[in-house]
């Protein structure tokens, strides 16, 4: 009985697939979804018209570009999304080697497109970006590590995880891409954390990190004003978040209205790291904060629903997944927001980028796939009268 | 707690006993572990789940309110907040010491091109030449329809030229509001002003930064964009404007190729006047010539950057040291038969003055023998310390950005010829502002006064140089000066004027002796001598008067008469009341006003 319930969906003969998934699913995660996209390609008629007339292309290029990649991401979604957890497993573990090995091969076959930085594989039609595809898999294999650690007899999980996580964010260090590394070590950390990390450790490192940057800051003037620098309130406006804030400013509650916004012209980055002051510039702080709303109602949801998740596999990727991608939300308008220090990474389903889209549908398949309603065994609790403390 | 263990042994035992599994015990007893570990597991994560979600809660309201208050923030000046460090404009107006405006900031236009929307490149550069006669059209052409994307036409333009470039109706030229700077005197006090151009120019305004004189001295104060009030000098425009016209006919009458002049207060170290010419028009400032003497270029100001030997003119601060330290009195006589031989150098006066001259005599005669010998008795030491505390060794410290290139020139070796020498005004080179200073501190009471171009409203209390005795005899003995010695022609009615005249023969450019014809003439004084309150100093650059049957050059001829001129002008403008003693008027009942 209890084998039934536990760990793996039950599966009954002739129970057709899509019926099951639309009863399990979390439809308001993936409305959710599905409203992010379509404000991506709203701001995408916005943002990257002038790049693309810059670029001598037909004014809609990217958007067109950008529906054909985002139909190709919710397709990818949906059909990860019905997938059994197990199946999510191993396809993501295959996933994350397979991007591994492109990421380590990066070095020698890549390109930095003029941006300082090798971070893609130019592919002609389109470039691929493998720290996008690693981010999935490297959450289901690290949940997956540590949920193996905690069985009786088990391997030393989060050690191995610990290596894994620090290789990867090695390779991606050397890109250098030190904002995609941070939220690898960011989306480890919240699994650790909710693999009953010893509060004792935590506050250890608190601490350290505390007093390392107290004393950072008093010996190190360099460290200091940069610091200052971006604490400080004014901002040299050349800059590309000198452009934002000021966009922001302009933009107001309401926005100065669809299509009047100016700041696409100068940043460079407007359809993609900084789409966000193009949105706060044209529609207002009204869009800026129903983007944050909708990411802030996916993330919360998915944690929701994976309170009652008594697997821990499933519990540690579902964390895992939501936390990345909300994260690299958080960041992205963050650094708008200017409450982050720059840091170029992209606003999952809003910005432009095929490999961000795809990766992206992927991860937020895989999170719709842990957080489906299961049978959590509660006939069982009342049965044996157990869990109910 | 306790923890069961997974064979406990007594079960495993009995079991076997029965004939039962013992791997069935095992797996139970993990399967119970399992539970109990994934209960505990569940609740821990179920807390920390909570608390990750409070903590994502926050991070989306930290940024959403931080986006609200930046949405929220007013947008100042929006195009002008693009820019850093902003172009601003504005400088603050330089007015006299009654607030009369000097210089001024006007709002002007400037011209400026962007090729790529001109319509009829070559229209437009035909055009503009012919409003701007000095561009050139193949030019202006060129820049249109080469490779430039922004041409600068004109940095700034009349309302008129304005108007006919708006006619032209290009839509690639383009106006840049902007400001200049305008001395509405035009040459008046040229030097002292400097002038101004432009620095950093954007389309929306430009840098008006000066480039001489007070205007670059106080360049950060006239350009603080909090400032409003105006900078306000000691000049007085009424006096600068008498003085440079009386200098300008002087010079003139005198053949002369240079003359510098200055008025001062004695008390305060006020400067109400200060011209030097040939001058210029600090509107249109001619660029600083690259060939030839700098010293003859009109932007040179001789009363502040020309240092010469100024001759008999000096001879005032050994005879004042002489009585200050009581060695002579006005009355002892002095030895002046000459020549005076010291080594191979031999010092001769102008005429030949007997045996011997009373102190007195020999500052009015003005004897260099006798001068000599009354520095023979100061010596080296003392002569150098006296110069210095009148600040004869470095440049003044005048608020002017020239002040450090007008330094004195030095002998290499103070020897006791350079005692001598000097002594009479040869032998160290200064400029006229430090003999006004030195002068200054002679005429009001013996103490020291620093020049200065800024109105003050209290006399300096400088080092005192000599006693207040002193000072009033030497004022006595320039006095003097005009009424029986050198300096007749310098005599004012009703001003009392008190001076020393200084003739010294220019040293020859290429080193080496001095020319026979060609002098710096000088006269330096006070008025009005029984209570001075202004010091004059007026300098005249190879002066000749040709009146008489021969050429005559002397300060005597050349400079007092300027300066009598200028001291007849300009006293009134200062209010001085002229001591002029009325004839009684019979007959008229003089009622009150």
């Amino acid at each position: 009985m209890t084998e039934m319930v536990y760990g793996a969906v039950p599966e009954r003969a002739g129970d057709p697939i899509i019926p099951r998934w639309w009863r399990t699913i979390d439809r308001w995660s993936m409305s959710c979804v599905f409203l992010l996209f379509g404000i991506g390609l709203l701001l995408g008629l916005a943002a990257s018209t002038p790049l693309a007339q810059r670029n001598g292309l037909d004014p809609f290029f990217y958007v067109t570009r950008q529906s054909v990649f985002g139909g190709a991401a919710l397709v990818a979604m949906l059909v990860v999304s019905m997938m059994r957890p197990v199946v999510v497993r191993r396809l993501a573990v295959l996933g994350f080697l397979a991007s591994f090995v492109a990421l380590a091969l990066l070095p020698f076959f890549g390109t930095d497109f003029g941006k300082g930085a090798v971070r893609w594989f130019s592919l002609g039609f389109a470039s691929f970006q493998p720290s996008e595809f690693l981010k999935p898999g490297f959450v289901v294999l690290v949940a997956w590590l540590m949920a193996a650690g905690q069985e009786i007899n088990g391997p030393p999980g989060k050690l191995w995880s610990l290596l894994i996580t620090v290789v990867v964010v090695g390779l991606l260090a050397i890109q250098p891409d030190f904002g995609q590394a941070a939220l690898i070590l960011f989306s480890w950390g919240v699994m650790y954390f909710v693999a009953g990390a010893p509060m004792l450790l935590l506050m250890i490192i608190g601490g350290v990190v505390f007093v390392a940057g107290t004393f950072a800051y008093s010996r190190s003037a360099h460290f200091a004003r940069r610091i200052d620098g971006f604490l400080s309130p004014e901002v040299d406006p050349r800059t590309q978040l000198g452009y934002a804030t000021n966009a922001i400013r302009e933009g107001g509650f309401f926005g100065v209205g669809v299509g009047e916004g100016q700041v696409k012209r100068s940043l460079p980055d407007a359809h993609t790291d900084f789409i966000i002051a193009v949105a706060a510039e044209e529609y207002g702080l009204i869009l800026v904060l129903v983007i944050l709303g909708l990411f802030g109602a996916i993330v919360l949801r998915s944690l929701g629903r994976l309170l009652r998740e008594r697997d821990t596999f499933i519990r540690l990727a579902g964390v895992g997944l939501a936390c990345t991608f909300g994260t690299q939300a958080l960041i992205n308008i963050g650094v708008a927001a200017r409450v982050l220090p720059a840091k170029g990474m992209t606003l999952p389903f809003v910005s432009y980028g095929g490999s961000s889209l795809i990766a992206g549908g992927i991860m937020v398949g895989m999170l719709l796939a842990m957080t489906r309603t299961r049978p959590q065994g509660e006939i069982g609790d009342i049965f044996m009268r157990r869990g109910t403390r | 707690m306790t923890r069961r263990p997974l064979r406990p042994l007594a079960r495993i035992l009995r079991a076997r006993e029965e004939g039962g599994d013992p791997e069935l015990i095992e797996a139970e007893n993990i399967r119970l572990r399992h539970e109990e570990m994934r209960d505990k597991a569940r609740l821990r994560a179920e807390g920390r789940l909570l608390m990750l979600g409070v903590l994502f809660f926050s991070a989306v309201l930290v940024i959403g309110g931080r986006m609200a208050v930046i949405a929220a923030t007013e947008v100042e000046a929006p195009r002008a907040a693009m820019i850093s460090d902003p172009i601003i404009g504005h400088r603050a107006e330089i007015v006299d010491r009654n607030g009369r405006v000097l210089a001024m900031n006007i709002d002007t236009h400037a011209v400026y091109a962007q090729p790529p929307q001109m319509i009829d490149p070559a229209r437009a550069a035909r055009e503009l030449a012919r409003i701007f006669p000095e561009l050139s059209e193949e030019r202006l052409l060129r820049d249109f329809t080469g490779e430039r994307r922004f041409v600068w036409v004109r940095r700034q333009v009349s309302p008129e030229q304005l108007q006919a470039v708006h006619d032209i109706g290009d839509p690639g030229l383009l106006f840049g509001p902007r400001e200049m700077r305008l001395y509405p005197n035009g040459a008046l006090a040229a030097h002292i002003l400097g002038g101004a151009s432009y620095g950093r120019e954007g389309v929306n305004s430009a840098e008006v930064i000066g480039v001489a004189g007070v205007e670059r001295f106080f360049e950060d104060t006239l350009r603080d964009p909090d400032r409003t009030a105006p900078l306000v000098l000691s000049l007085d425009t009424t006096v600068q404007a008498a003085m440079e016209e009386v200098l300008q006919g002087g010079m003139s009458l005198m053949n002369a190729k240079g003359a510098s002049a200055i008025i001062m207060d004695v008390h305060t170290g006020e400067i109400l006047a200060m011209a030097s010419l040939p001058d210029f028009d600090p509107n249109n400032r001619p660029r600083v010539p690259t060939t030839g003497d700098q010293a003859d270029s009109p932007l040179f100001n001789r009363a502040l950057q020309g240092v010469y030997e100024l001759g008999s003119v000096f001879k005032i601060f050994p005879v004042a040291q002489a009585l200050e330290l009581g060695l002579v009195d006005p009355y002892t006589q002095i030895d002046t038969r000459g020549p005076m031989t010291w080594g191979r150098f031999r010092i001769r006066d102008f005429r030949n003055y007997g045996p011997s001259l009373s102190v007195e005599d020999v500052f009015i005669r003005s004897s260099n023998i006798g001068t000599a010998r009354i520095a023979l008795q100061i010596g080296i030491p003392r002569q150098r310390a006296f110069l210095e505390s009148l600040g004869f060794l470095e440049p003044t410290s005048i608020e002017m950005i020239e002040a450090p290139t007008g330094a004195p020139l030095l002998p290499r070796n103070w020897s006791e010829l350079s005692l001598l020498t000097i002594s009479y005004g040869h032998g160290l080179s200064s400029s006229p502002l430090h003999l006004a200073e030195g002068y200054a501190a002679m005429a009001n009471g013996g103490t020291r006064v620093t020049a200065t171009l800024l109105r003050q409203d209290q006399p300096q209390r400088g080092e005192r140089i000599i006693s207040e005795a002193v000072s009033r005899r030497i004022n006595q003995m320039m006095r003097d000066v005009v009424t029986r010695g050198t300096a007749s022609l310098g005599e004012v009615r009703g001003y009392e004027v008190g001076g020393k005249t200084g003739t010294a023969d220019k040293p020859r450019a290429a080193g080496g002796g001095y020319y026979r014809d060609k002098v710096i003439a000088t006269f330096a004084g006070v008025f009005p001598a029984s209570d001075p309150q202004y010091v004059f100093v007026v300098t005249l650059d190879e002066p000749v008067e040709t009146s008489g049957t021969e050429p005559r050059r002397t300060a005597g001829w050349t400079a007092v008469p300027v300066a009598a001129e200028m001291v007849r002008r300009t006293a009134p403008l200062l209010g001085l009341r002229p001591q002029v003693e009325v004839a009684r008027l019979d007959g008229v009942t003089l009622s009150g006003n």
